[in-house]
């Protein structure tokens, strides 16, 4: 039971991970339809700019350690931002309006460039560092021995996922930006008419979406102490079949389809077989999508005749 | 900038905006690559992570960009609008068309001659075999991608299954490579039926991110089967392939031998070379004959209109599980060649890096585009070949490249489609009519 | 009329969540003739379309195909592909769905699909160029090429058929309906968006269908002066429900059917009442 209690609390916070992921997926697939596959190395480039940001900044001489986790923070989200920017501007937004496999295609391609990208700038081996936050509380000590522990780390991933998803859900609902990206979403031509930028807006949903890439590859390098530049393929597939598993175009959805995923993997994990894992959650993406395509949250397609 | 000022509006922008755009291009690549390239981590000795500073590199990448910016935009003024491809007369046209329809002939006798011209040159008919691998690979593909319109990312985990198939068959039951050819191709079509029956309604993405998975799916149980496939250390000692029977080998009963030639090892490799052309312009002979078939008439339909096909009485069902196995089929026989080929096969060989390889080939070739499909291939592995010396920013270039064909020709290389049947004259169709599919 | 009815719909109704689409809808078609199902927009006569073509399965009623042999098919049993393959209900589009990218004669052989797929031996004589498939292809090459002659088309046989006007693309669509040699050819809005020279034609053609193939004819229409001109029997159907049926001349004169044409639209009601003056 304890030990079942401990996987549920590391299922909970890889799932965190996943559900910042998912969310720039589903968000990019919600308004222009494409699979963003870029996405997972923006993840990765957020967590590289996380771990060259703290560098600096403890060779600087800081040690205060929430102040050092708000520039990383802040630094990684600014930077990663405009990767995603850039993606859009660069690979997507000239194949708008081009045959649905162009963009698809550009997106692999540009997936490959940022991959290769960074282990040409940052070499390809795994980056360690030490554990930055330290200590936690033991929630329950079992008989034999064994201990349900809650790290601090694993904390501050729950709530700044929370905090972000909260501030993120009042974007979409409450600002202007968010009326636009609903817009556009429904219907591009018709919101370009009635005076939404719709270049602007999808470039702002593939910054936000990379903004909240760069907190999980921030959160992904604190809890798992290290990065490397192929880190965004398989998280990137695993985020997507969290997007998908939530209903694609669901920002609830994404977070849901996020915690089941981590949940699946970790457990999957701890009783089955580690070796296994990956293939469980591939799995898990094509019972999903054969049973139920439109997800957990998402709205079902009606097919027209 | 003595040009009147009227002249200045109506050509394109003038120098100060090509100067704002590229300070801002520069500014952007500033931010960019300011701690990816200005800032390099490393473990240091103690495991500890060290960093040092490389502020010159980044100085050049964000001066390249800054005049790359430059360059761009004075190419794009000077080349004019990208529509230039519509006012080619009409003669320049029909003299093109001319050439076109004797390029798939020259080519052709041009490859079957490659053996007898570079007989010596081991590097080129390594490379040439190479290419007609992935022009097999691509004109199978061709069939799930092109003609039925249906988005496979996995297609490597066919070419997986043929190459296990033969590797285990031969190495377990010394079967011989001609009785496990047909294993290998009946054995990838039965995953491809397998794989397809529960996931062909997915429409569209979904569909691509499925087969993704499989394909995935399929490499990590080779790595962790280790029992069976030996995991990430692979099959080694494949037997190598036999003239039905007699090899091709030093021995006394080899193919040199019998002949009463002297033996030379590139025997093999032209032995190879036109085992795996037979076996591609096979994949070719059989997709060109299906088209004109109903099975083939109704995969395109399916790519046109879904709807229309089912109204019409067509099992949509069926007819994609058929252009999914024909395709994976196609795919095990190009993996029990690679078997045989390489002697030795890993998981590493089957990674998603070879289904985008795979399917950038048939969108790059012109999606349904026979022809177009064996230049892409040509294109994307010789270029591929040619960057062999960047190392490690091959991979890099590979991406870019990527990007750049598909914002350069988002249709393909060949983009327009020939009919299957014709009662007086046989015209091809515009790209922009042809459809892509949903699924 | 007892016996003689090809298709026959009983109380058949269709949900959309909260929504009735077809409220106990009743009526039949007889054989070799054309029955007009009309009715104001939103009356729901593309449901009871997409409900006998297997498109949307009905919430609740039958709808039985009685064929020539008088087998009979209960068509709310049968699936998408099955009703057209079995029990040979063929159906155009209210936005014509043509395959674009294949040629007029092409979209003709797509058609043929089953009876080619069995000629062809599963593929297999086909692919070794069996002397019987030759034959069989070469007859659909025929087939086709009659088709395209009747619609005047037989000129444009190799151009794409998204190349073609608009007017010859929605009777290349009959043609490729009547090319799966249907029992029961369901039309929605043949005349849409065609002018006065092309709806005579259009009436025609569907008139020398049902006199040389036998075919029964179910269409869906808001051109009254075609409804009026061809149709053996007219229901009227308004929010879901049936309203009248009856003859033409009778339909014409009916209160109810004006009412609900002026209650929806003035100017189809006008329609209505001057196409028979």
């Amino acid at each position: 039971m304890d030990y079942f209690a401990q996987q549920l609390i590391n299922g909970l916070v890889l799932g965190s991970i996943y559900g910042l992921i998912a969310i720039g997926y589903t968000m990019v697939y919600g308004i222009v339809g494409m699979i963003n596959f870029a996405h997972g190395d923006i993840f990765m480039i957020g967590g590289f700019i996380a771990l060259i940001t703290f560098l600096i900044l403890v060779s600087f001489g800081l040690t205060a350690i929430p102040l050092i986790l708000l520039v990383v923070l802040l630094v990684s989200m600014a930077i990663t931002a405009l990767y995603g920017w850039t993606v859009e501007r660069i690979a997507y937004r000239p194949l708008r309006h081009s045959f649905r496999l162009a963009p698809m295609l550009s997106a692999i391609g540009m997936s490959f460039v940022l991959t290769n990208y960074s282990q040409v700038a940052q070499g390809a081996r795994v980056k360690p560092v030490p554990p930055i936050i330290t200590g936690g509380y033991t929630l329950h000590e079992g008989a034999e021995g064994f201990v349900v522990q809650l790290s601090n780390v694993q904390i501050i991933v729950v709530i700044t996922t929370i905090v972000l998803l909260a501030l993120f859900t009042w974007l979409v609902s409450n600002t202007r930006l968010g009326r636009d990206m609903r817009a556009c979403e429904q219907d591009q031509t018709m919101a370009s008419l009635l005076g939404v930028d719709v270049d602007r807006t999808i470039s702002m949903t593939f910054v936000i979406g990379a903004a909240l890439a760069a907190v999980a590859g921030m959160m992904y390098l604190l809890y798992y102490g290290l990065v490397d530049f192929f880190m965004g393929f398989v998280a990137g597939i695993k985020a997507f079949t969290a997007a998908v598993l939530g209903g694609i175009g669901s920002l609830p959805g994404a977070m849901l389809g996020g915690l089941l995923i981590g949940l699946i993997e970790t457990l999957w994990s701890a009783y089955f077989s580690v070796e296994y894992k990956d293939v469980a959650a591939f799995s898990i993406l094509i019972v999903v999508l054969i049973f139920l395509p439109t997800g957990l949250l998402g709205r079902p397609e009606v097919e027209k005749v | 900038m003595s040009a009147p000022p009227a002249d200045q509006t109506s050509r394109a922008p003038g120098a100060a905006f090509i100067l704002k755009k590229a300070l801002i291009s520069a500014f952007v690549a500033l931010v960019l690559f300011s701690l990816m390239i200005g800032v390099r981590t490393e473990a240091g000795p103690q495991g500890q992570l060290i960093y040092w500073t490389r502020f010159d590199d980044l100085a050049a990448m964000v001066a390249a960009v800054f005049v790359g910016s430059i360059l761009m935009e004075l190419l794009r003024q000077w080349w004019g609008p990208v529509d230039t491809v519509r006012v080619v007369p009409a003669s320049v046209q029909s003299a093109l068309s001319l050439v076109g329809r004797l390029v798939a002939p020259v080519l052709l006798v041009f490859t079957f001659l490659v053996p007898v011209l570079f007989y010596n040159e081991r590097y080129i008919l390594d490379l040439a075999i190479l290419v007609l691998t992935y022009v097999m690979l691509g004109w199978g593909l061709n069939v799930v991608v092109g003609l039925a319109g249906l988005l496979d990312l996995g297609y490597v985990a066919f070419y997986a299954v043929g190459a296990y198939s033969y590797a285990l068959l031969a190495t377990n039951f010394g079967l011989s490579f001609w009785i496990c050819l047909p294993l290998a191709g009946i054995l990838a079509a039965l995953w491809g039926v397998l794989l397809g029956f529960p996931v062909l309604r997915l429409r569209g993405d979904y569909l691509a991110i499925v087969t993704l998975a499989f394909g995935e799916i399929i490499r990590l149980v080779i790595i962790n089967w280790q029992s069976l496939t030996g995991g990430p250390n692979g099959v080694t000692g494949i037997p190598r392939p036999t003239l039905f029977g007699i090899p091709l080998s030093p021995a006394d009963d080899g193919l040199a031998a019998l002949l009463g030639i002297e033996f030379s090892p590139t025997h093999r490799i032209v032995f190879l070379f036109y085992l795996i052309l037979a076996l591609a312009l096979l994949t070719n002979w059989v997709t060109i004959r299906l088209r004109r078939l109903p099975i083939g008439r109704a995969w395109e339909a399916l790519r046109e209109d879904e709807v229309a096909c089912r109204a019409l009485g067509i099992n949509t069902t069926t007819t994609k599980l058929t252009a999914f196995a024909t395709g994976a089929m196609f795919g095990g026989f190009a993996g029990a060649f690679f078997a045989t080929r390489q002697g030795f096969i890993s998981p590493e060989s089957f990674t998603f890096h070879e289904s985008a390889l795979v399917l950038a080939i048939v969108v790059l070739g012109g999606m349904g585009s026979q022809l177009g499909v064996a230049l892409a291939a040509l294109a994307m592995i010789g270029g591929f070949e040619l960057f062999r010396g960047l190392d490690q920013y091959r991979m890099l270039v590979f991406g870019m490249a990527m990007v750049l064909l598909m914002i350069w020709r988002p249709r393909g290389l060949i983009g327009h489609r020939a009919p299957t049947v014709f009662l007086k004259r046989s015209q091809a169709i515009s790209s922009d009519l042809v459809k892509e599919g949903h699924g | 009329m007892s016996g003689n009815q090809i298709l026959s719909v009983d109380r058949l109704s269709m949900r959309f969540g909260g929504i009735v689409a077809v409220n106990d809808l009743s009526f039949d078609a007889e054989r070799r003739k054309i029955t007009a199902l009309i009715g104001p927009n939103g009356a729901g006569k593309t449901t009871v379309f997409n409900c006998i073509t297997g498109f949307y399965k009905p919430t609740s009623g039958g709808i039985r195909l009685t064929h020539d042999d008088g087998h009979a098919i209960r068509l709310e049993r049968l699936n998408d592909f099955r009703i057209a393959k079995l029990a040979k209900v063929a159906r155009t589009f209210q936005n014509i769905r043509l395959f674009p990218g294949m040629t007029a004669l092409e979209n003709l052989m797509v058609a043929q699909h089953n009876a080619l797929m069995r000629a062809s031996g599963l593929t297999f004589l086909g692919l070794i160029g069996a002397p019987s498939w030759r034959s069989a292809e070469q007859a659909a090459i025929d087939l086709a090429r009659t088709w395209l002659d009747r619609i005047g088309l037989l000129d444009r046989a190799d151009d794409a058929a998204g190349n073609l006007p608009y007017g010859d693309q929605r009777r290349l669509e009959i043609a490729r309906a009547m090319c799966t040699q249907p029992a029961l050819l369901c039309l929605d809005e043949p005349a849409a968006g065609l002018n006065a020279r092309e709806s005579a034609a259009l009436s025609e053609l569907l008139l020398s269908i049902r006199a040389d193939q036998g075919t029964s004819i179910l269409l869906i229409e808001h051109d009254m002066s075609v409804v009026m001109e061809i149709s053996d029997h007219v229901v009227v159907m308004d929010h879901g429900l049936k309203i009248a049926e009856g003859t033409p001349r009778q339909i014409r004169d009916d209160p109810k059917v004006i009412a609900a044409y002026l209650g929806a639209d003035e100017e189809e009601a006008i329609a209505v009442m001057e196409s028979g003056t």
